[in-house]
């Protein structure tokens, strides 16, 4: 018998997630410009990055909710991503000046730059949507329609987070001070949904 | 509304007879104004070049009427057209025989041409970020090129970084990258100053073409200070822009530029600039105009575009 998972809850977290890859692809043009330009294949380098973490993420993501799926092991994906992206906050400018010195190339300096910044912390936020699929479907007839709803919400997070980054964070806020906000939020979900797991067990426990 | 509606339905030929004659009237006072000699939709930009009585413009949009980028006199290509182009030439008041030159956005490259005319010794490295632009600079508008002159399509901050790594120096940056749509918001920071300030001769001046309207006048003007202390503004009456004329070294006084005027008035006379006109417009930062808790515009933080809207 499977657990049944509080559905608003996990909804919350791929809103929020959605939210932050589209933030945080936006910003890349930003933390490249000063080592790559703002050339047309800077969005290339980025967009050809993220679709692709995204792809493997959800490869891994579904292969990895296929045993023991719970609200825990969902929680620790976040607490990793939202580490995974401090570093560009950290670390971008001494891994850009490495690549600028070695690859004349900026289309390809930008690809690898890309790769080195994102291509990690964004496979982990793509492996948070087939996760979350898992998690919410208890009926084989609704898992289109539960998927649906899913993707509808870490869609509409990821156009939301387009939004405000772009027409407001980077007005009010340091390039940084985004990034740190974007990996606090997903630390606190992770640890969010850690907890509920623990007091949706115990609950279930004293029922029975 | 739904009468709007009705008389769509029983009066659309009334209606298609006027929407013609709108549009024949327009094409056709714009084809009296000015005939398009080249147009082509380049990886940034709409190209346009056009031709009315004697006078060859470039420009990067067409809505827009002042939007022209460079403009040449076909029959006395001498004589600078643009006031701000002409504007640039204040920052021989503080170099003399500038003999490397790095222009940043080549536009129709009328910078360079004039500039080897001057300095036929000097090297002129021109950058700008569209092969498309250099093409039509080319052969538009007969951009000079040479082993002393030379035009490289790359962006400006990565050309900048890259002489820097070959140990490069320039007497006088000129940057020009921006227009009234867009403006390139790494080459406003302060990492960006900080690069050309080191890439600039002991000697070395910055020249800037940039705008004095806008809410972003204060954020340049702040970051500029931030990175090169005081520097003069040459702005020039009714019209948005200005240069920013800052100094590697000591900036000097008005009182010791004075004294270069009279040789520079007799230099430039051929190229159709008022020397005294833009001494007079020349002022120094020493005292800001803009509010002292203006935020500088970094890497980190440069919204430039959003910026300019107020």
């Amino acid at each position: 018998m499977d657990h049944t998972w509080p559905n608003p809850l996990i909804y919350t977290l791929a809103f929020c997630s959605g939210f932050c890859i589209m933030g945080i692809e936006l910003l890349g043009g930003r933390i490249l410009a000063p080592y790559f330009g703002s050339s047309i294949h800077i969005w290339g380098s980025i967009i050809t990055v993220f679709m692709l973490s995204l792809s493997l993420g959800y490869l891994f993501g579904g292969k990895l909710s296929v045993n023991n799926a719970s609200l825990k092991r969902f929680g620790l994906i976040f607490l990793f991503a939202g580490l995974l992206i401090l570093p560009l906050a950290l670390f971008a400018e001494p891994i850009m000046q490495f690549i600028f010195i070695r690859v004349e190339d900026t289309r390809y300096g930008s690809l690898l730059a890309s790769g080195a910044l994102f291509l990690l912390p964004t496979i982990i936020l793509g492996m948070l949507s087939p996760y979350s699929v898992r998690l919410l479907v208890t009926d084989k007839t609704q898992s289109g329609h539960v998927a649906g709803v899913l993707y509808f919400i870490s869609t509409l997070g990821s156009a939301l987070g387009t939004l405000a980054t772009s027409f407001y964070l980077v007005l009010w806020f340091e390039v940084n001070q985004i990034i740190i906000s974007f990996s606090l939020v997903l630390l606190l979900l992770g640890i969010i949904a850690i907890l509920s797991d623990k007091h949706l067990l115990s609950r279930e426990v004293s029922h029975a | 509304m739904l009468d709007l509606v009705r008389s769509w339905d029983t009066r659309p030929s009334l209606l298609l007879v006027l929407c013609t004659l709108i549009l024949a009237l327009a094409t056709a006072s714009l084809s009296v104004k000015a005939k398009v000699i080249h147009s082509e939709r380049s990886l940034y930009r709409n190209i346009i070049v056009e031709e009315n009585k004697g006078r060859r413009c470039l420009k990067f949009n067409v809505k827009h009427a002042k939007s022209s980028q460079s403009c040449i006199n076909t029959k006395q290509p001498q004589q600078l057209v643009f006031n701000y182009t002409k504007m640039l030439f204040s920052g021989l008041f503080l170099l003399d025989k500038p003999q490397q030159i790095l222009i940043i956005g080549l536009g129709g490259g009328t910078m360079s041409n004039i500039l080897h005319q001057l300095f036929p010794e000097s090297q002129i490295d021109n950058v700008e970020i569209d092969p498309a632009v250099i093409k039509v600079a080319r052969n538009y508008f007969d951009l000079f090129e040479s082993d002393k002159v030379q035009a490289l399509a790359q962006d400006g901050r990565i050309f900048v970084k890259r002489a820097l790594l070959r140990n490069a120096r320039y007497d006088w940056i000129i940057l020009d990258a921006f227009n009234g749509e867009y403006i390139p918001e790494h080459l406003l920071t302060r990492e960006f100053l900080q690069e050309t300030k080191r890439l600039l001769s002991e000697r070395g001046i910055l020249s800037a073409n940039t705008f004095t309207t806008s809410g972003l006048y204060a954020h340049e003007s702040a970051t500029y200070q931030a990175v090169f202390g005081p520097f003069f503004n040459v702005r020039n009456g009714s019209f948005g822009n200005r240069i920013i004329l800052a100094s590697k070294g000591v900036q000097p006084s008005l009182e010791q530029i004075k004294k270069k005027l009279p040789a520079l008035k007799q230099k430039l006379a051929p190229f159709n600039v008022n020397v005294s006109q833009l001494f007079d417009n020349m002022s120094s930062t020493k005292q800001p105009d803009w509010p002292a808790n203006t935020r500088v515009l970094t890497d980190q933080f440069s919204p430039a575009n959003l910026l300019n809207q107020d």
